[in-house]
């Protein structure tokens, strides 16, 4: 069957089979951001953005998302970059496997929540697992970027 | 891991409904926990394409929709104020946000995980479920049913005026819950579901206990709910712990 729907701003058209998931489709896109890190539905590194909302695509059909609007990494450069930024400044980067799912619900986070507390930050990011370079330093860097983000509004 | 042969997403409850007399087909909800399981599905049943992602409020209940996701339910401004935030509490532990995103009421709630603290939330208020051919049926009876072929179309949730506290015990943030219990009083009558036994949610109704004598009611209803062991919890730290939930959903209610 095919399916088709909007990657990253840019209309796609797939062939794929009933049981595809979105996140195998998605890497056979090229978008090499999302990964697999656990296969039991928890850990967080394979979120995009469907809809505007963070997801999980090891657990999203392929075929459901005809017509819809899937952003990964990839498409989200800039804002990626600009919050990577503080990751480094807090020395928050370590082997970077579960960063792209990480930055993608902080991304997420940034949109939905207006002025995010510290537990609040904590209960939006807690999907999203394996963060071997610490807690701290990555926490000190949301804060920080939200309260740029904040500023420059 | 579920393989798929065919995927249909149905323009109507009635074709769901034929599609679904097949017992090789399958109806998905979120898809977080069917695509773990094994076996063969011939035909996935899609209901995403019905509008049932609704929440409605009127004066007398809350209808919400069987595709409407937890982070939907742990989102409604309406459900928070007349449960007094019980609904998103019952939520807000599970997995993650990007997990709520995808994970239905639906899918929670047919399900009938032991593990649900979904089912266990609503099976202390007065929630009914929504069978495209069964009709409307206390959420209490449904639970005890044999998993049969009908649809799940929504759940209805009474303002019946009863306060409702919710409450898990987990070992570690954003685990399955080692015991998790809501407690609803409605002036005389108290409601007291407890799941993660690790079993579905089973409900007590009794009479309400005076505040002094909470701590002896809340003992003696988790010796009568049936418990079990498994790799996260033995069955009698599941009654001991049930028992304190209870104790202190009683207090947090009459404290106000």
């Amino acid at each position: 069957m095919e399916v088709k729907f909007n990657l990253n701003g840019k209309p796609v058209a797939a062939e794929i089979k009933a049981d595809t998931l979105l996140y195998d489709l998605l890497r056979e896109e090229g978008c090499y951001s999302v990964k697999c890190g656990c296969e039991t539905t928890n850990c967080g590194l394979c979120t995009v953005m469907l809809d505007g909302k963070p997801s999980l695509s090891c657990s999203i059909l392929a075929a459901r998302v005809e017509g819809r609007e899937v952003f990964t990494l990839e498409g989200l450069q800039k804002e990626a970059e600009e919050f990577g930024e503080f990751l480094a400044a807090e020395g928050a980067e370590q082997c970077g496997f579960c960063s792209p799912g990480f930055i993608m619900n902080v991304l997420a986070m940034a949109r939905e929540l207006d002025e995010p507390d510290m537990e609040e930050i904590k209960e939006y990011l807690s999907g999203n697992l394996c963060r071997c370079s610490g807690y701290m330093g990555q926490m000190r860097a949301v804060e920080k970027y939200i309260k740029t983000k904040r500023e420059d509004r | 891991m579920i393989t798929i042969n065919n995927y249909v997403k149905v323009s109507s409850l009635q074709e769901a409904y034929e599609l679904n007399q097949k017992r090789t087909n399958r109806v998905l909800g979120g898809m977080m926990w069917l695509r773990l399981g094994a076996g063969r599905v011939q035909t996935a049943i899609d209901l995403s394409g019905l509008g049932l992602d609704y929440i409605e409020e009127d004066e007398e209940e809350f209808r919400i929709g069987a595709m409407c996701t937890l982070r939907e339910l742990e989102l409604h401004e309406g459900l928070a104020r007349y449960f007094d935030g019980a609904v998103k509490e019952s939520v807000r532990h599970i997995v993650g946000v990007q997990f709520r995103n995808g994970a239905t009421v639906g899918g929670s709630i047919f399900g009938r995980f032991g593990f649900s603290d979904v089912l266990t939330c609503f099976l202390a208020m007065d929630a009914y479920v929504e069978l495209f051919r069964g009709g409307i049926i206390p959420l209490k009876e449904f639970i005890q049913m044999k998993r049969d072929n009908d649809i799940l179309v929504s759940i209805h949730v009474k303002k019946d005026q009863r306060k409702v506290v919710y409450m898990s015990e987990r070992a570690a943030a954003t685990d399955f819950p080692l015991v998790a219990c809501a407690v609803a009083i409605k002036g005389e009558k108290i409601f007291c579901s407890v799941g993660a036994r690790p079993m579905k949610a089973i409900l007590l109704e009794d009479v309400c206990p005076k505040k002094e004598e909470a701590g002896d009611f809340a003992r003696k209803s988790a010796k009568a709910v049936p418990f079990g062991s498994n790799m996260r919890a033995g069955e009698a730290y599941r009654r001991q712990i049930a028992g304190v939930l209870i104790r202190r959903g009683i207090e947090k209610i009459m404290e106000g």
